[in-house]
């Protein structure tokens, strides 16, 4: 079926407008981007059309090969790749056209294009990768994409820093996925999806558990979650689009991906099992607890997506592999729309943010916010969109799993309403605060925010769980009304209280947040999780680097011991000069006398035995 | 006349021929020195090309008398381990031409031959068979660094050259004194006949006389590689050298240490080698991490990547020290990765430097205002550097760390500390000098590349992107020689002591990790 087409598309797209992008019109680079990614996104929808339930291979060459050990250029499709080739290439394929717009009067244009092309390039890798080393390649490689396009507006220095951290963060994340790859190697002798997960059952339970942690590990760091989350809100710094694109539908699902793929691993690993839950768990409420209080549009919905990440890990963790899949593509849908609202809001008030300085722009940008709202509604989980079939699959599968899990999602889950209605009421509601002039954007803007806000509304109709039937291990619990019902109630709730509190009486948030004091200063700094790690890591590592290895031990005592052999024996060649009459002599002694002294202490450690 | 003593002559014979060329005409100087280079390179493609796969042992041999008494033979042959150094040589030196181009403009025609001399000694060095013929070779490669360095360096180069003089010479006069003592027991300078004297147990050594042989052989590598803690003497010769003397000096001179590890000290001495494995391990995995954190803080471009060599090769000593194949193979594609990433650095800032004069982080920022496809070309070489899948190093850090797993995955965990830290020296090193907005000094100075940067720097990222996504281009030969060292030095153990168990088998065979 030629799968190395669909990553090979948007590679081209990316060299064409990399080298000669620059001499190349908008209208140009637009075509090559685009239609790459869109050409993509049909090759893509045809591979999955002709997919059976049996997966599908392709090998290219042998990547590596040496010894015994051999890793492919492997290509695979199966049910849970096409999900993900699905929401790629079609959501990806709807920001690029988003970016046509909102990018316009941008002046590294074609550049912008270039990176989001190899972005899908990347991100089309991973998911079709057969072995982890590919699925490694496109790993990284989205990492990079995400470094270059945080930093995009590099003369900012709060955006490269932000690029910065979010590739660090993510390279200690990759060093416990490296491990889990060493250590499969080392232990099945082989990358390749089929036969490490076929001998999975096999191995001893203790390092299957060591393995899935290892590469749980990995997957924190790129899905952002506790406690290698503080990149992604931080990453708010690239222009918006890459924000839906890469930092909410597509890249930060990777690890999800991962977890998912390398289920017969977890299954056999209780222990790691459940830490994915905990993890997913505790992120969701920890995030969702930080977005309640921020003023920054965008910082709200990054809080959302990681707290909505943790649902996914959550769904994964507890069994319900499908379920977190299919959050993850409904999550893709509304969050994109939630981003891209955004994007449209801050594009029309000429790069404000900060929410405290909108309001009432629900007359003056209509498309927007009708499109924004449905997402809002989504995210909520109100039936029948998409978010409610979702988390309510995931919340389900909770209650099976542990009760108190389920009672802690659903009180998230009447978090999530809250911030998200807080957001849309600061914004669309009441009079308008600020000083900019806002339009409507263009229809490059608003039809592809009205193709997700489709989505959103019913997207929950796409069955993933019934299409992965038999993918996964069914662990599935039966629907149960009342569970329903309480979570429904939760996100009503949360809606409620967000309209009563700035909508109702307006003076109500701040006196609530002026009660709580410490409590809420505490969560308004996201619990000061940033200044923690730059006090116990960062300053220690930098600052001892710098004066105890560098000037202490380099400088002072390894060189000082090199340069004090050095002048003394000066004085020693000062000796030699009295017999000796120039320098190359003088070394031809020392060469001569010191291979005499070593000949003898040989021949006299020979002569001892 | 075998293409190896084509290629090996090619570069002495464009140093004599520099030697009768007019001081006044310097453009007929650097047209000559670039010819001769150029058809070296092209010539050694044909060692690439030739080497066949199915014959075992050395290839395009030569052995000839070359001193009667003592017995010294000219006798030089290629493998896999060898055949990609003496590419890497042959590739480097044009490029080091080329990048002199307007920045060496006094003594030009002693540059230039000091450069072919240069490349006829490393290539010497990477295909001697004789003990002897090795040790000349070592030496002869030492002396036109010298000079370069204490020529054309910066202001300190005087005290940087005595040093790397001095610091080498210290580990080659015990190496000396070893091969002198291996002549007098074995009778023999060669190789190859030393090797199968052992191997049929006419010679054997006593495990104190094999400790103290392995070491002396051990020192002069270790200082060469660097090995932490012999490894001062590479920030101050690579921050005083000429752009040309510190790629040459970071890209080949130090594989000669790695390359005679390999060579050398593994087989002939397989026994005290295995023994202070553990010892020598834990050197390399400090001087990955400490590299690492020493070259973040550093404040000269220069120096940062000269810790980060330490960093970079302390992985290449791992992996020869994990006795394993995936560890040997490893090691050599990182010896050939580091030789065209870092070299690219240095290229790099060498462009640098020449626009700015200067090569203090501080005085740059925002460079990618001004020159979009230096910051580009950097950009990718840093990414290589700090071994992003798809690029060279990815592929050698990785096998060298997956060989470190099957022999002890304890080195593994260390030892991958050092590709966090890679990213976060390289990046935030990227991040003060080409983002950010950018100072007067910088619009006023630096441009774009031009031509001849260009024609120097591209056949490096083009190998950085094969040797990264396209390894059976490189790794077979290289397979196909560790293989034949890892058996030499099971051999060469099979008469003393019954091998140590599982970690040193090959990937499949390995149960389970420790």
């Amino acid at each position: 079926m030629q799968l190395w087409l669909i990553p090979a598309l948007p590679l081209a797209g990316f060299v064409i407008n990399g080298v000669f992008g620059r001499r190349f019109s908008k209208t140009l680079v637009n075509s090559v981007a685009i239609g790459s990614v869109v050409m993509a996104f049909a090759w893509a929808l045809k591979t999955v059309l002709g997919l059976g339930e049996a997966p599908y291979s392709e090998h290219y060459f042998d990547w590596i090969v040496a010894g015994g050990f051999r890793v492919g250029c492997d290509f695979a499709v199966d049910r849970l790749t096409a999900v993900m080739l699905l929401v790629v290439t079609g959501v990806g394929s709807l920001i690029h056209i988003y970016s046509i717009g909102y990018m316009a009067h941008d002046g590294g244009y074609s550049r912008f294009f270039a990176y989001l092309n190899l972005f899908m390039f990347f991100m089309l890798t991973l998911v079709l990768a057969a072995n982890y080393l590919v699925l490694f390649v496109g790993w990284e490689g989205v990492g990079l994409c995400s470094y270059l396009l945080i930093g995009f507006w590099f003369h900012k220095k709060s955006a490269t820093d932000a690029g910065n951290k979010a590739f660090i963060v993510n390279r200690i994340g990759d060093y416990g996925f490296s491990l889990a790859m060493l250590l499969i190697v080392v232990n099945f002798g082989s990358l390749d999806f089929g036969p490490v997960f076929g001998a999975a059952g096999s191995k001893p339970e203790g390092l299957l558990t060591t393995i899935a942690l290892l590469l749980l590990v990995g997957a924190c760091g790129k899905s952002a979650q506790f406690p290698l989350y503080v990149w992604l809100p931080d990453a708010m710094e690239g222009p918006t689009p890459v924000s839906a694109l890469i930092h909410a539908a597509t890249m930060v699902t990777a690890g999800v991906y991962m977890v998912a793929r390398s289920f017969p691993i977890y299954i056999h690993a209780p222990a790691a099992l459940e830490m994915v839950a905990v993890i997913g768990l505790f992120t969701a409420a920890f995030a969702a607890t930080i977005g309640l209080a921020q003023n920054d549009i965008k910082k709200v919905f990054a809080y959302s997506t990681v707290s909505q990440l943790g649902y996914m890990f959550l769904g994964l963790g507890t069994g319900a592999f499908s379920a977190g899949i299919y959050h993850l593509m409904t999550h893709a849908f509304f969050k994109a729309l939630l981003f891209l609202g955004a994007g449209s809001v801050i594009h029309a008030l000429s790069g404000e943010q900060d929410m405290r300085n909108m309001g009432g722009l629900r007359k003056k940008i209509p498309v927007t916010f009708w499109t924004l709202m449905c997402a809002a509604v989504a995210i909520s989980g109100v039936p029948p969109f998409a978010g409610f079939f979702s988390k309510d699959a995931i919340l389900v599968a909770a209650y099976h799993h542990a009760p108190w899990m389920y009672w802690v999602g659903t009180i998230t889950a009447g978090m999530t309403a809250f911030y998200v209605f807080r957001a849309m009421f600061m914004t669309f509601f009441g009079e308008y605060r600020g000083h900019e002039h806002p339009h409507e954007s263009p229809a490059v803007i608003t039809v592809p925010l009205s193709a997700l806000a489709v989505l959103s509304v019913v997207g929950g109709f796409i069955r993933v769980p019934v299409w992965l039937e038999k993918f996964f291990p069914v662990a599935e619990a039966p629907e149960e009304f009342s569970l329903v019902a309480i979570s429904v109630v939760a996100g009503v709730a949360g809606i409620a209280l967000a309209w009563v509190m700035y909508m109702v009486k307006p003076g109500l948030a701040d006196s609530v947040s002026a009660s709580l004091g410490g409590l809420y200063r505490l969560v308004y700094n996201k619990y000061f999780v940033d200044e923690i790690y730059d006090a116990a890591v960062v300053k220690p590592v930098v600052n001892g680097s710098r004066v105890v290895l560098w000037r202490g031990l380099d400088a002072g005592l390894i060189d000082g011991a090199a340069n004090g052999i050095g002048s003394s024996s000066q004085g020693l060649g000062g000796w030699l000069k009295l017999l000796q009459s120039g320098n190359i002599r003088s070394y031809a002694t020392w060469v001569v006398f010191g291979s005499v002294i070593l000949v003898v202490a040989l021949g006299l450690v020979g002569a001892v035995r | 006349m075998t293409l190896l003593n084509l290629v090996l002559g090619l570069p002495a014979l464009g140093f004599f021929a520099l030697l009768f060329v007019p001081r006044d005409k310097p453009q007929f100087v650097r047209g000559l020195a670039i010819a001769m280079a150029l058809v070296t390179f092209i010539a050694s493609i044909g060692l690439a090309t030739g080497l066949r796969g199915d014959v075992a042992g050395m290839q395009f041999s030569t052995d000839v008398i070359w001193i009667p008494t003592p017995e010294i033979h000219f006798h030089v042959g290629i493998d896999g381990l060898s055949l990609w150094l003496v590419i890497l040589s042959t590739l480097l030196t044009p490029i080091c031409i080329l990048i002199s181009w307007r920045s060496i403009d006094k003594r030009v025609k002693e540059f230039y031959a000091f450069l072919l001399l240069l490349e006829f000694g490393l290539i010497g060095v990477f295909i001697s068979l004789d003990l002897f013929l090795f040790y000349v070779f070592w030496e002869v490669s030492l002396v036109p660094m010298y000079f370069l360095i204490g020529i054309w360096g910066h202001e300190r180069r005087i005290y940087a050259a005595v040093k790397f003089f001095l610091f080498t010479m210290a580990g080659s006069v015990l190496m000396l004194a070893a091969i002198i003592y291996l002549y007098n027991r074995a009778g023999t300078f060669d190789y190859a006949a030393i090797l199968n004297l052992m191997a049929g147990g006419k010679l054997s050594f006593s495990p104190g006389q094999e400790m103290l042989l392995f070491l002396a052989f051990f020192v002069a590598f270790a200082i060469k590689v660097p090995l932490f803690p012999l490894h001062t003497w590479l920030p101050d010769a690579h921050v005083e050298a000429p752009t040309a003397g510190s790629v040459m000096l970071a890209s080949v001179m130090l594989k000669m240490g790695t390359y005679g590890l390999l060579r050398y000290c593994v087989p002939l001495f397989s026994e005290a080698a295995r023994r202070c494995a553990p010892w020598i391990i834990v050197l390399a995995i400090i001087g990955i991490i400490y590299g690492a954190l020493v070259a973040m803080v550093q404040p000269n471009m220069k120096k940062l990547v000269a810790y980060s060599s330490v960093s970079h090769l302390g992985f290449v000593v791992l992996g020869i020290f994990s006795f394993t194949q995936l560890g040997f193979d490893g090691a050599v594609y990182q010896m050939l990765n580091h030789g065209i990433s870092t070299g690219a650095l240095f290229v790099l800032v060498g462009y640098l430097y020449e626009r700015r004069h200067s090569l203090a982080i501080a005085d740059f920022g925002g460079v990618a205002t001004p020159a979009p496809w230096l910051s580009t070309i950097f950009l990718i070489t840093t990414l290589a550097s700090i071994g992003l899948p798809t690029l060279n190093n990815f592929v050698g850090e990785y096998l060298v760390l997956q060989g470190a797993a099957q022999a002890n995955f304890r080195w593994a965990v260390f030892a991958a500390i050092g590709v966090i830290l890679s990213a976060c020296y390289m990046l935030w090193l990227y991040q003060r000098v080409f983002y950010g907005d950018t100072p007067e000094p910088v619009t006023d100075h630096v441009y774009d590349l031009n031509h001849r940067e260009w024609a120097a720097i591209l056949p490096l990222v083009a190998m950085m992107v094969w040797m990264g996504v396209y390894t059976p281009s490189f790794l077979p030969p290289i397979t196909r020689a560790n293989t034949a060292i890892l058996d030499q030095s099971r051999m060469n153990v099979r008469f003393r002591v019954a091998l140590p168990p599982a970690p040193y088998l090959s990937a499949r065979e390995v149960p389970h990790a420790r």
